[in-house]
């Protein structure tokens, strides 16, 4: 039996699950198909291999899979999208024009553009024939040609088309293995990179290799971005909650690390290690390095891998707190590869660069034996590596254009005008979370949501029930009907039971803010007035 | 303590039996080897563009526009790229949400989606829907995805064929389930033989393994034969029987190198069979960018079709596919292009053909040139490569040398690949990374290296190849006498 929370959280999670899997089999049933064989669609099949045991089917497929969750793209975004096309084919259909997905951090669908110098480089490393053409001189800029160069130089035959090494190309690992060393004034080790595509699939190798049953444990912070507890369940572990303290800014104390950690070993769980996302998702707390410390400790005496999401890295919002890598912070204890065991996570999908779609990132692995090192190698090895084009972007991204460069000027200028942007835009949302009955929101600090709890009264919660849902999602399907606006149920990412959240991101452009304030605010305001005691 | 968080001990046991030797002992060597200076050539894995195959144009300008689109508003853009290239990449960034740097549907971008369906529906005439079509990273991610689907536990087996691409055998230990060999006869240009099947199936249910899927690999690999219409037939026919869901690693179609089989997709052949087996076979079929002509496999673009698989379980495959948010956009594009090629009258369509035309034809003689080079080796016989990137020799090894293997502590196979790799540099993959038969040997190499450094490779390797049999040879029948 899977753990997803202890107490009585189980329930909700569980009845909400139930939902999750009713809403889904409707929406199912209104999928286009042209499929040659419509007697496959409807539930009561008249083909009689509906009743062969073996039919790949629900009943058959693995039961992990089904187990396992992920709401940001869940039951509310398959209901967004059908209003979408809606709209599309009668504009009129719905009070709104358009939907406005503040689901998840997918900054350039919303119209955040690119950075201009990493997308030259890349251009460039996509069609290197071009670097032999004068005419390319005037389209960019002479240090993208440079770097496209230098990078190309790096991979054998300048092939980028080619599979590179398992753990990417050598020559990126050491430009990132630089760039963390001037991030953190710690060297880093090439040959601990293992790049991939996207941050995810570095986490899933991670559960993999630490998973060997569902006793064993993984200590994810509650509320977390469901990736985590998605990979707990699809790789048969068991996820320990460790609740993150609203009331002091999303504040991550060491005593409930060791009171969970307690807890479940009672219980014959053996913890193998700790997710920390830093800065927080959905929370967007950034950790004070003391506290990194504690946590550091707290892991080096229990002797539990460190799982650090730091994808967030660059997405800081308040001057009174900094990016520290729990490498550097571990390093600066004293401690190295005899004292904890480390794996860092980065992307390309965040930061100011968002590049979401290209699949980038990597794993800084520290504190393994060989022979562990050597089992990790080998799980890369088997999809032999990760796509080349996101490859050069985390290496444009840890090693970007330095005072003196031609392009220097445009980049700081386009970088420090998305992060002040999403600073602007964090406030605003915050505040106007904030001025909303019932809504207390804490600040993000970092990264790129929202989370405010909601206090729904008592009448729109038995609604919530009458219509066989949880009371947040309840709140974010009318929502989403009033307004178009798309959020992702606070269950989606665990909370303290009996508490209602919603994750909203920060990322539509700043001219829709207003637009998205009002309309939440009025929506808010009548929502409210339905369902007031 | 820090390290006993994890260690070899303490590590999920699955990620212990996992094995691939594509990249495994013979490729470390070589990596070594060339860091200490020697030269290497690399014919363990099939990644063209390593071995100096370029990339076809008119995709690398279209997915350069799409990576920078600035360029399109530039006037001068039309002096280094065509109009045709320009119009490509404004369509693909109109299907995107976003451009390359947004998230896509987690299935892929819909308008791609849709030319795989067209695509699939030109090459085989029975329509596609692209709500069943899934892109991924790369053909392995999909198939790791039905795999992972399929498997509940060590009950459950996967009919694999001998030799078979690694990626299935590490998968299934990778999941936790088994896998049901069934052996291709090599004497009969590795054919598939039903009562092979049949036997394999019939013994893993006496084992008590539920045998839920069967993968065939068409055009196969290591071992390159070209399935016929009436083979799949009887493949169709028999998952029909034993209730299995058909997966069709189909990523070499473009690469066949004789007339006489060309390729069919299961898809085709299933469909041609009419009801009831045409509704009721449950067929996922895989491609990709890597391979073909096209030979683009660092871009890690490829696809999956379901072909009926419940709706239901068409949500679940789409839930996990969402944990992974989307598939890379650029590699989306490469497959669209691929799928939806130029056309005559298009300004980039010649170069297209006569660089498609180069690289295929070419493949073509390396395929023969390899073939015949291997047969005039000693003690090696080696079967046409009909399609796929690779040969797949069987290597004679006289007994003395199967004993020196043992005493170096190698599997034969190993033994012969590392000693050939240090006399030569070639670096190959040992046929025991494939599965063989018992007491059979082999090695797997591509066809990929450079026309004309072919001579060279494979008198290099008859060298060391009748050198290290008359070696053996000789010390056996000195004892003989």
């Amino acid at each position: 039996m899977r753990r997803f929370v202890i107490g009585s959280a189980r329930n909700l999670i569980e009845s909400s699950r139930q939902k999750y899997q009713f809403e889904r089999s409707i929406l199912s049933s209104s999928y286009r198909f042209l499929s040659s064989s419509p007697a496959a669609d409807s539930p009561s099949s008249s083909s009689s291999s509906s009743t062969m045991a073996h039919l790949v089917s629900l009943s058959t497929i693995n039961p992990k899979v089904i187990e396992c969750e992920y709401a940001v793209r869940g039951e509310i975004v398959t209901l967004a999208q059908k209003l979408q096309e809606e709209i599309q084919t009668k504009p009129d259909a719905h009070p709104f024009e358009e939907i406005l997905y503040c689901n998840i951090g997918n900054p350039q669908s919303l119209g955040q553009q690119p950075i201009t110098f990493f997308r030259e480089v890349l251009a460039l490393c996509d069609h290197p024939a071009i670097l032999d053409k004068s005419e390319t001189q005037g389209l960019f800029s002479a240090d993208s040609i440079e770097r496209a160069w230098q990078i190309l130089d790096q991979i054998p035959g300048r092939a980028t088309g080619a599979y590179s090494h398992s753990q990417g190309i050598k020559g990126l690992r050491d430009t990132i293995a630089a760039g963390i060393e001037v991030r953190d004034g710690f060297p880093a080790d090439p040959n601990d990179i293992f790049l991939t595509d996207g941050a995810s699939p570095a986490v899933h190798m991670m559960m993999q290799l630490l998973i060997r049953s569902e006793k064993d444990g993984i200590l994810c912070p509650i509320p977390q971005y469901p990736l985590y507890s998605a990979s707990i369940a699809l790789h048969g572990g068991t996820l320990v909650p460790y609740y993150l303290d609203e009331a002091t800014g999303w504040g991550l104390e060491v005593s409930e690390l060791k009171k969970q950690l307690e807890t479940s070993r009672s219980k014959g769980i053996t913890v193998r290690a700790l997710v920390v996302i830093n800065p927080g998702n959905p929370t967007g707390q950034v950790l004070a390095e003391e506290n990194q410390k504690a946590i550091v400790e707290f892991c080096k005496q229990e002797g539990l891998v460190l799982l650090a999401d730091e994808v967030y890295q660059e997405n800081v919002y308040v001057p009174e707190k900094k990016f520290h890598s729990f490498k550097k912070v571990s390093w600066s204890m004293g401690y190295g590869e005899k004292d904890i065991a480390l794996v860092s996570f980065q992307s390309v999908s965040k930061g100011y660069y968002g590049e979401c779609g290209k699949r980038g990132g990597y794993m800084e692995v520290t504190g393994f034996g060989v022979d562990v090192r050597e089992q990790i190698y080998k799980v890369a090895s088997v999809n032999l590596c990760s796509n080349i084009s996101g490859q050069i972007l985390a290496s444009l991204v840890m090693s970007p254009p330095k005072v003196g460069d031609e392009s220097y000027e445009s980049y700081s200028a386009e970088r420090d005008g998305i992060l002040s942007s999403l600073a602007r835009r964090a406030k605003t949302l915050e505040d106007a979370f904030n001025k909303l009955e019932g809504v207390t929101c804490n600040k993000a600090e970092g990264a790129m949501y929202l989370f405010p709890r909601i206090d729904l009264p008592e009448k729109a919660i038995k609604a919530a029930e009458a219509a066989k849902k949880a009371p947040d999602a309840y709140y974010c399907q009318r929502l989403l009907a009033a307004t178009g606006i798309v959020l992702v149920p606070g269950s989606g990412f665990g909370q303290v039971p009996g508490t209602w959240h919603f994750r909203c991101t920060i990322l539509p452009q700043e001219e829709k803010i207003p637009a998205i304030v009002t309309r939440l605010t009025d929506f808010h305001k009548s929502f409210m007035d339905e369902f007031r005691g | 303590m820090g390290l006993k968080a994890l260690d070899y001990e303490t590590m999920n046991e699955n990620v212990k039996k996992v094995q691939y030797a594509v990249r495994g002992e013979l490729y470390l060597r070589a990596s070594e080897l060339q860091k200490e200076g020697k030269k290497i050539i690399f014919t363990n894995v099939g990644n063209p563009q390593a071995l100096g195959q370029k990339p076809l144009t008119f995709p690398r300008q279209v997915v350069a526009l799409c990576q920078a689109p600035f360029l399109l508003d530039d006037p001068n853009v039309g002096l280094i790229f065509p109009a045709d290239a320009i119009a490509r990449a404004k369509h693909y960034l109109s299907l995107t949400s976003g451009g390359l740097g947004a998230y896509s549907d987690s299935r892929g971008i819909p308008g791609v989606r849709k030319e795989v369906a067209e695509f699939i529906e030109r090459r085989d005439g029975y329509p596609s829907d692209p709500e069943l079509i899934f892109l991924t990273d790369g053909a392995s991610k999909g198939v790791m995805q039905i795999l992972n689907c399929i498997i509940r536990g060590q009950g459950d087996g996967v009919l694999v064929p001998v030799p078979q691409y690694p990626l299935y055998s590490a998968t299934i230990s990778l999941f936790g389930g088994s896998l049901v060999p069934y052996y291709l006869e090599e004497t009969a240009n590795w054919g598939l033989d039903v009562n092979n099947l049949r036997e394999s199936v019939a013994q893993a249910r006496f084992k008590g393994i539920t045998v839920r899927a069967m993968v065939i690999i068409n055009p196969g690999n290591p071992t390159g034969q070209c399935l016929s219409e009436a083979n799949l037939r009887e493949i169709l026919n028999f998952c029909y029987q034993e209730n299995l869901v058909l997966l069709g690693d189909e990523v070499y179609q473009q690469n066949i190198y004789q007339d006489e089989r060309p390729f069919i997709s299961s898809r085709k052949v299933l469909m041609d069979m009419g009801p009831p087996i045409s509704k009721e076979v449950q067929l996922v079929s895989f491609h990709t960018v890597s391979k073909g002509y096209w030979g683009e496999c660092g871009q890690r673009g490829g696809y999956f079709e379901m072909t009926n698989i419940p709706p239901k379980t068409v949500d679940e495959i789409y839930k996990i596919a969402s944990i992974s948010l989307s598939p890379n956009v650029p590699a989306q594009i490469f497959m669209g292009l691929m799928v939806n090629p130029l056309k005559p009258g298009d300004v980039s369509y010649d170069q297209f053909v006569r660089e498609s035309k180069g690289i295929l034809e070419s493949l073509r003689r390396r395929a023969r040139i390899m073939t015949d080079g291997f047969n005039s080796c000693k003690n090696v016989v080696c079967n046409f490569t009909e399609g796929a990137m690779y040969s797949f020799p069987q290597l004679r090894l006289p007994p003395k040398a199967i004993e020196a293997a043992k005493q170096a502590g190698k599997v034969p196979d190993v033994f012969y690949c590392l000693k050939l790799l240090e006399a030569t540099g070639i670096s190959t993959v040992p046929g025991s990374g494939f599965g063989q038969k018992e007491g059979v040997f082999h090695l797997r190499t591509t066809i990929l290296p450079a026309e004309e450094d072919m001579p060279e490779i494979m008198s290099s390797f008859k060298k060391f190849n009748d050198e290290f049999m008359a070696q053996y040879e000789d010390n056996w029948n000195r004892s003989r006498m």
